[in-house]
C-alpha cells in the first residue's frame, strides 16, 4: 500500500515522547499487576530479550556490519545501535583488564523521561527492558552477556550506568527435530 | 520532607520538545510486547481491547496535562468542536507526527463523532489473525482519546473500529452537548 507523504517527520521515527509514555504505562500496569518490584524487573527483562531477538535483524538489515571481531567491537555496535533506536550516543568506558566487560554511560535515557520513582519501589529496575534487549540481540549473535544496570539517574546517581559481561561464545546448534 | 538522595525533583526539569525521536522498529516491538502481555492476562478481544484502552488511558493523561502546559498557555478548551480539533491536530502531530485524516459528525445523532485514521501507527505493525477480525490494537489509542475528553471534562466513550481504515468512534454524554448548546446561545 503506498502511503501518502503527510508525515512531516521522518517516517522510520516515533515521538520519543510517545515511546517514554508507552513504557511508562506498561510499566505502571506491570506494578499493579505483580506482587513485587523483582517479579516487575524479571518480567521486563524477559520482554526485553524477546524484543531483542527480533530488534538484531532489524539492525543487520539496516546496517552494513559483519561480524565482530572481539568484544571492543561488539561495545562500538552496541552504541551504534544506541544511536539508532533511541536517538542516544553511550559513551563507553570501564574496561576491565581482560577485555570481557564494560561500561555504557548514558547522560540521558528517554525511557525515563517523566518518571519520578516513588520511594516505594525503590527495587524497581526501571529501565530494565534495555539489558534484556541487549541480551537477546547478542544471543543471536551467539555471544552470550550479562548485563545490568549498576547505576541509575532514577535513583539519585548522576549518570546511569549499564554494566555488560561477556560470558561465552555461543556454539551453533541445530534447532531441536532437524538433522 | 527533605530528601536525602538529593535528586532532582521532576518538576523542576523543563518540558520543552525533546529532540531525538526513537526508531519505529523498537516502538513496534515494544507495542507488540504489550499486546502479548495484555493478551495473556484477558480470555477474550473485547476485554483485551478494553485492556489496551486502559493503557493508553494512562498515555493521553499524561499527553493532556503536557500539551495544555507546552503549547496552551495553561488554558483548557471549553467547547466541544474546539477539543475535537485539539485531538485531531496537536495531540495527532505531538504523537503521531502529522493530523488525522478526518474528522466528521454523526449525521443522525448530535453525541456521535468519529475521528477517521487511515492506518493508525500502532496498528501498522499487526496482522489481525483471520478468527480474530474485529481485533482493533488502535483501542491503545482511542484510551488516549478518551484520557483527554475525560481529562478536559467532556466525558465521553471511545473506541476503535475497522471502517475506512480504522474509525474512533466517540460518543459523548448527553449533558456535555447540552452544556455545549447553552454555552452557544448565551
Amino acid at each position: 500500500m503506498s502511503r501518502q507523504a503527510v508525515r512531516s517527520t521522518d517516517p522510520k521515527k516515533v515521538s520519543s515522547e510517545l515511546f517514554t509514555l508507552t513504557y511508562g504505562s506498561l510499566v505502571a500496569q506491570m506494578l499493579k499487576d505483580y506482587e513485587s518490584d523483582e517479579e516487575v524487573n524479571k518480567q521486563l527483562d524477559r520482554m526485553g530479550y524477546n524484543i531483542g531477538l527480533r530488534l538484531i535483524e532489524d539492525f543487520l538489515a539496516r546496517t552494513n556490519v559483519g561480524r565482530c571481531y572481539d568484544f571492543r567491537d561488539t561495545a562500538e555496535k552496541l552504541q551504534m545501535a544506541f544511536k539508532m533506536y533511541l536517538g542516544i550516543s553511550p559513551s563507553i568506558t570501564n574496561w576491565s583488564a581482560a577485555g570481557d566487560e564494560f561500561s555504557l554511560i548514558l547522560e540521558s535515557n528517554p525511557l525515563t523521561e517523566f518518571v519520578e520513582l516513588p520511594d516505594s519501589h525503590v527495587n524497581l529496575k526501571y529501565s530494565n527492558i534495555i539489558p534484556g534487549v541487549i541480551r537477546g540481540a547478542l544471543e543471536m549473535v551467539q555471544t552470550e552477556v550479562v548485563a545490568c544496570f549498576v547505576h541509575d539517574q532514577l535513583k539519585g546517581d548522576s549518570t546511569s550506568e549499564l554494566r555488560v559481561k561477556f560470558v561465552r561464545r555461543l556454539e551453533d546448534a541445530i534447532p531441536a527435530g532437524e538433522d | 520532607m527533605s530528601n536525602m538522595r538529593n535528586r532532582v525533583s521532576i518538576l523542576d526539569k523543563p518540558l520543552n520538545k525533546s529532540r531525538s525521536d526513537v526508531s519505529i522498529s523498537l516502538f513496534g516491538l515494544l507495542f507488540s510486547e504489550i499486546v502479548q502481555y495484555c493478551q495473556n492476562r484477558v480470555y477474550t478481544i473485547p476485554e483485551l481491547q478494553t485492556k489496551l484502552s486502559e493503557l493508553g488511558f494512562h498515555v493521553g493523561q499524561r499527553v493532556l496535562d503536557l500539551l495544555f502546559v507546552r503549547e496552551k498557555n495553561y488554558k483548557r478548551e471549553t467547547k466541544l468542536l474546539n477539543i475535537l480539533l485539539f485531538v485531531k491536530s496537536s495531540v495527532w502531530k505531538t504523537l503521531f507526527g502529522k493530523e488525522a485524516d478526518k474528522l466528521e459528525q454523526a449525521n443522525d445523532d448530535d453525541k456521535t463523532y468519529y475521528l477517521i485514521e487511515k492506518e493508525p501507527l500502532v496498528t501498522k505493525f499487526i496482522s489481525v489473525p483471520k478468527d480474530r477480525g474485529s481485533l482493533n490494537c488502535a483501542s491503545f489509542v482511542a484510551g488516549i482519546i478518551e484520557a483527554i475528553l475525560i481529562g478536559c471534562n467532556f466525558p465521553a466513550k471511545v473506541t476503535a473500529h475497522w471502517y475506512k481504515g480504522t474509525t474512533f468512534m466517540i460518543k459523548f454524554e448527553e449533558s456535555v452537548i447540552v452544556r455545549d448548546k447553552a454555552m452557544e446561545n448565551r
